[in-house]
């Protein structure tokens, strides 16, 4: 019981940092039908950012900041401007192939500018043990986990609860008649690009330590992102979170109850059974098919 | 049909025809060997071109038919078949596995439907990668010979070159009379506005089902072909990362443009070669390539193959407002010549 | 006795507490020339749809030449000769404007087997052709019909309607969005559709419209819908002095 329970909270910490990039994720589909397929390298940037600002001397709290900022310039801005903005009217392929490019140009001129080695990452928490009842689980575990939920928490509270949260709201619903309301929506559309940079630090932040930094770890994470999105329910950003959670604790149990060989299965077993059975997520709703 | 004039795809058929025969001889053998690679992803591309440029599915496990038609060969060939009876053999097993994932097709919508190919194509790559009594696990298959034909072997690069060509031109053309035929339309109109073609009487259901099995059958004999080319595989070439790819050349070459699989297979295949070998290059061919793709795509999200069409539309414009002009300034005179 | 192309018998259709389509019956006559209008909401629409296999009725039913028809699909519909156009514009963009023609019958020509076989038009360039001309857009037939301004796509949208040789057309608002130029242009090729027998059967239409002046003009009878159900049918002449029916355009 002791094991399952710690294969339980390890894999809550694992699943909320899939909750934070499937939350940004789901957040610029709804906002900008965009399909980025470079979300996991939008992580992965990041972690080097900071790894680069600090070497060149920066503190560590300095250096998250740059690291936020230049993100969301690079991450938010450039990428809505330079990619997204031409290629909207044009349906879901361009986008979907220029953000595939787009991950083949991170990850690779990272390999190539930055190191093709795994780094080092500092982490947030120091290295503690905690035994609660016969169960052990580490500060990092809990710590990612709460810090991770305070963060979608905050995303969420602000989306539905502040005046310019709802207006984003009201532009991933209908974009048309949030113009006519006056809602400024390339500016909130904006500001999804930017929470969607900030979540991929924060998840950067968190899951570099375990993992360490390395040009491809963005692969992996992205495709579980994408999995825990759908899984979770596309269209309700609640979903990613339950999404993230449902993949990280089902992915640490298969793992050591079934086989590690099919770890990776066990998210795709899911969303199989989701697609099939309830495409629109366990928390979506059904969208109809219009005539 | 979106062709350049006649005249100048008749010069660029006779040039690339020329081309395609006769490069082998001044090529080396890694060339001739690139250009088979070419080849046969263009068989694949074509397929895929078919499903998702024509008739405007999602998909984006097509690497899965491609591996299914590898593996059926490999497998069919250590256990002493002949080549001959893997080829028929996978383009069939792709058959009847393209019209499967085609029902998922029928009742999940765009962007549900793409991620249920990823999925699809996750399972066959794990299945490729667990099952080592089948399929040899992370292992492979090595040893693929290439096969005989009426006697002549095929070993060597340059014959297989050769053979694979012709195997293309067939498909080409096979795939070229499907789409003038009335089917070519029909999955037009499925692509186009599926609400409105059913209620032309167009079968969406057998179009969408069809559109995946065919697409599936063209990935598969690319495969086949692939095994004996390479003659050693494993799963990597077949993961999701391979479908994404070939997602890539189709809209980059231009989906829905009958060439845009020569174009974009080039990209996709010969493009990265290239860039490697460019002096000053080296390790950064790959993020100068993934950078062109975004550029591209930016400039020409058709495709390269949308660029005459573009030129067309952009002389229409310029015609018809310098002729809106012309018709302002005959207007005006006539006021003036009323007014005095 | 002539028997009715088709005939709706009490046709019912709720969503939810909100009861659309609350029991309407009526006939349409071969030939025939069927109005039907309403205020807004007043179950034109899911009556159409119903008919057409959009979606299912509740209870009612629907006939076709005798041959009960109801709660079939679109596609099956088209198969025994119903036609339709939408109410939004609903043509293939990508195409020509000839090809939109043409697909719009080639499946009914042959088997999907036989069609892969056969030629690239499925012989059906004359008609096409023919159709163009009556419409007037032979000056666009070759261009990408997503191209053409509103009102040609409308007119693109009407003629594939027609191209099947449907015994029975269903027009939903053929006027919506278009320039009051051309929906003169639309009312006489409506008549000429169905008065000239040109591909041998002569057609009959129902017509939703909001525009009164032509569907008086056009219509040979017309029916009135109000809160689902049916308020009157006749004549133009007799629907315009029938006093309930301008209490309820009027409102009361």
């Amino acid at each position: 019981m002791t094991d399952f329970l710690q294969l339980f909270f390890s894999g809550l910490a694992t699943g909320s940092i899939y909750a934070l990039a499937a939350l940004g994720f789901t957040l610029l589909w709804q906002a900008s039908g965009t399909i980025n397929f470079a979300q996991g390298e939008f992580v992965m940037l990041p972690a080097f950012m900071l790894l680069g600002f600090i070497s060149l001397g920066a503190p560590m709290l300095v250096s998250f900041v740059l690291t936020v900022l230049l993100a969301v310039l690079l991450l938010g801005w450039v990428f809505k401007r330079g990619v997204v903005d031409p290629l909207f009217k044009y349906g879901m392929m361009p986008i979907v192939v220029a953000t595939i490019g787009l991950s083949i140009a991170m990850r690779n001129g990272v390999r190539a500018g930055y190191s093709a080695e795994a780094h080092p990452f500092p982490s947030l928490f120091a290295d503690k043990l905690y035994n609660i009842a016969g169960v052990t689980i580490t500060l990092q575990d809990v710590g990612t986990f709460a810090l991770a939920m305070v963060i979608v928490m905050a995303t969420q509270a602000f989306l539905a609860k502040t005046v310019t949260g709802r207006a984003m709201q009201a532009v991933a619903q209908n974009t048309e008649s949030a113009s006519v309301l006056g809602i400024n929506v390339p500016r909130m559309i904006f500001y999804t690009f930017a929470i969607n940079a900030v979540l991929a630090v924060a998840a950067a932040l968190l899951v570099t330590p375990t993992y360490l930094a390395k040009f491809d770890m963005g692969e992996g994470l992205g495709t579980k992102a994408f999995f825990a999105a759908i899984i979770g329910g596309f269209n309700n950003s609640r979903g990613a979170l339950l999404g993230g959670l449902i993949v990280g604790v089902c992915e640490n149990l298969a793992s050591a109850y079934i086989s590690p060989a099919y770890k990776d299965a066990v998210a795709l077993v899911i969303f199989m059974i989701v697609i099939l059975f309830k495409p629109q997520g366990l928390l979506g709703k059904k969208e109809e098919r219009k005539v | 049909m979106k062709l350049l004039n006649h005249k100048m795809a008749t010069v660029f058929t006779v040039l690339g025809a020329l081309l395609v025969l006769v490069a082998p001889q001044y090529l080396k053998n890694y060339g001739i060997y690139l250009l088979t690679y070419w080849l046969i992803f263009i068989i694949a591309t074509m397929g895929l071109n078919l499903t998702i440029g024509y008739a405007g599915q999602k998909s984006l496990g097509h690497a899965a038919f491609f591996g299914i038609g590898a593996y059926t060969v490999a497998i069919l060939m250590k256990a002493g078949f002949s080549f001959w009876l893997g080829l028929p053999a996978a383009a069939l097993i792709c058959f009847a596995v393209g019209l499967i994932l085609g029902f998922p097709a029928l009742r999940v919508q765009a962007i549900y439907l793409a991620f249920a190919t990823l999925g699809f194509n996750t399972a066959i790559w794990l299945v490729m990668r667990n099952e080592e009594w089948l399929t040899g696990g992370t292992f492979g298959i090595n040893n693929i010979a290439r096969p005989a034909i009426l006697g002549y072997s095929l070993e060597a690069n340059r014959p297989y070159y050769y053979f694979v060509l012709v195997v293309t031109l067939i498909l080409s053309g096979l795939l070229w009379g499907l789409l003038r035929s009335p089917w070519g339309k029909a999955f037009r109109a499925l692509r186009d506005n599926p609400i409105r073609a059913e209620s032309l009487g167009v079968d969406i259901r057998n179009y969408t089902l069809l559109s995946f099995a065919i697409g599936a059958v063209y990935a598969g004999i690319a495969g086949a072909l692939f095994a004996s080319l390479v003659q050693f595989i494993e799963p990597a070439p077949f993961a999701v990362g391979a479908s994404i790819m070939m997602y890539l050349m189709v809209v980059v070459g231009g989906a829905g443009y009958f060439l845009g699989p020569i174009v974009g297979a080039a990209v996709g295949v010969v493009l990265p070669e290239w860039l490697r070998d460019v002096p000053f290059v080296s390790n950064w061919y790959l993020p100068m390539f993934g950078a062109a793709v975004v550029v591209l795509m930016v400039w020409l999200p058709d495709g390269l193959l949308s660029i005459p069409d573009r030129i067309r539309d952009r002389r229409a414009a310029r015609d018809a407002s310098a002729a809106r002009k012309i018709a302002a300034g005959v207007a005006a005179t006539k006021r003036v010549g009323a007014a005095s | 006795m002539t028997n009715p192309v088709l005939k709706v018998t009490d046709l019912k259709k709720s969503y939810g507490a909100i009861q659309a389509v609350g029991g309407v019956s009526f006939e349409v006559m071969p030939g025939e020339i069927f109005g039907v209008i309403g205020p807004n909401g007043s179950g034109k629409t899911t009556m159409f749809n119903s008919v057409l296999g959009q979606i299912s009725p509740d209870a009612g039913a629907i006939e076709l030449n005798g041959k009960n028809i109801t709660g079939l699909s679109p596609l099956e519909l088209s198969r025994r000769g119903v036609g339709r156009t939408f109410q939004t514009l609903q043509v293939f963009g990508k195409m020509t404007v000839r090809d939109n023609l043409i697909v719009a019958a080639q499946e009914h020509k042959g088997s999907m087997l036989s069609r892969m076989f056969s030629p690239g038009d499925s012989g059906l360039g004359a008609k096409a052709d023919a159709l163009i001309d009556q419409f007037r857009i032979r000056h666009v037939a070759g261009k990408p019909a997503g191209t053409l301004s509103y009102g040609q796509q409308k007119l693109v949208d009407i003629a594939m309607a027609f191209m099947a040789e449907p015994d029975l057309v269903l027009l939903d608002e053929p006027c919506a969005g278009v320039n009051p130029s051309l929906v003169g242009g639309i009312s006489s090729l409506l008549k000429e559709l169905n008065q000239n027998p040109k591909f041998g059967r002569k057609g009959s239409f129902v017509v939703i419209e909001h525009n009164m002046d032509f569907v008086m003009d056009l219509c040979h009878r017309i029916m009135v819908m109000v809160e689902g159900r049916v308020l009157a049918i006749g004549t133009p002449a007799e629907i315009r002095g029938n006093k309930e029916v301008l209490d309820a355009y009027l409102g009361n």
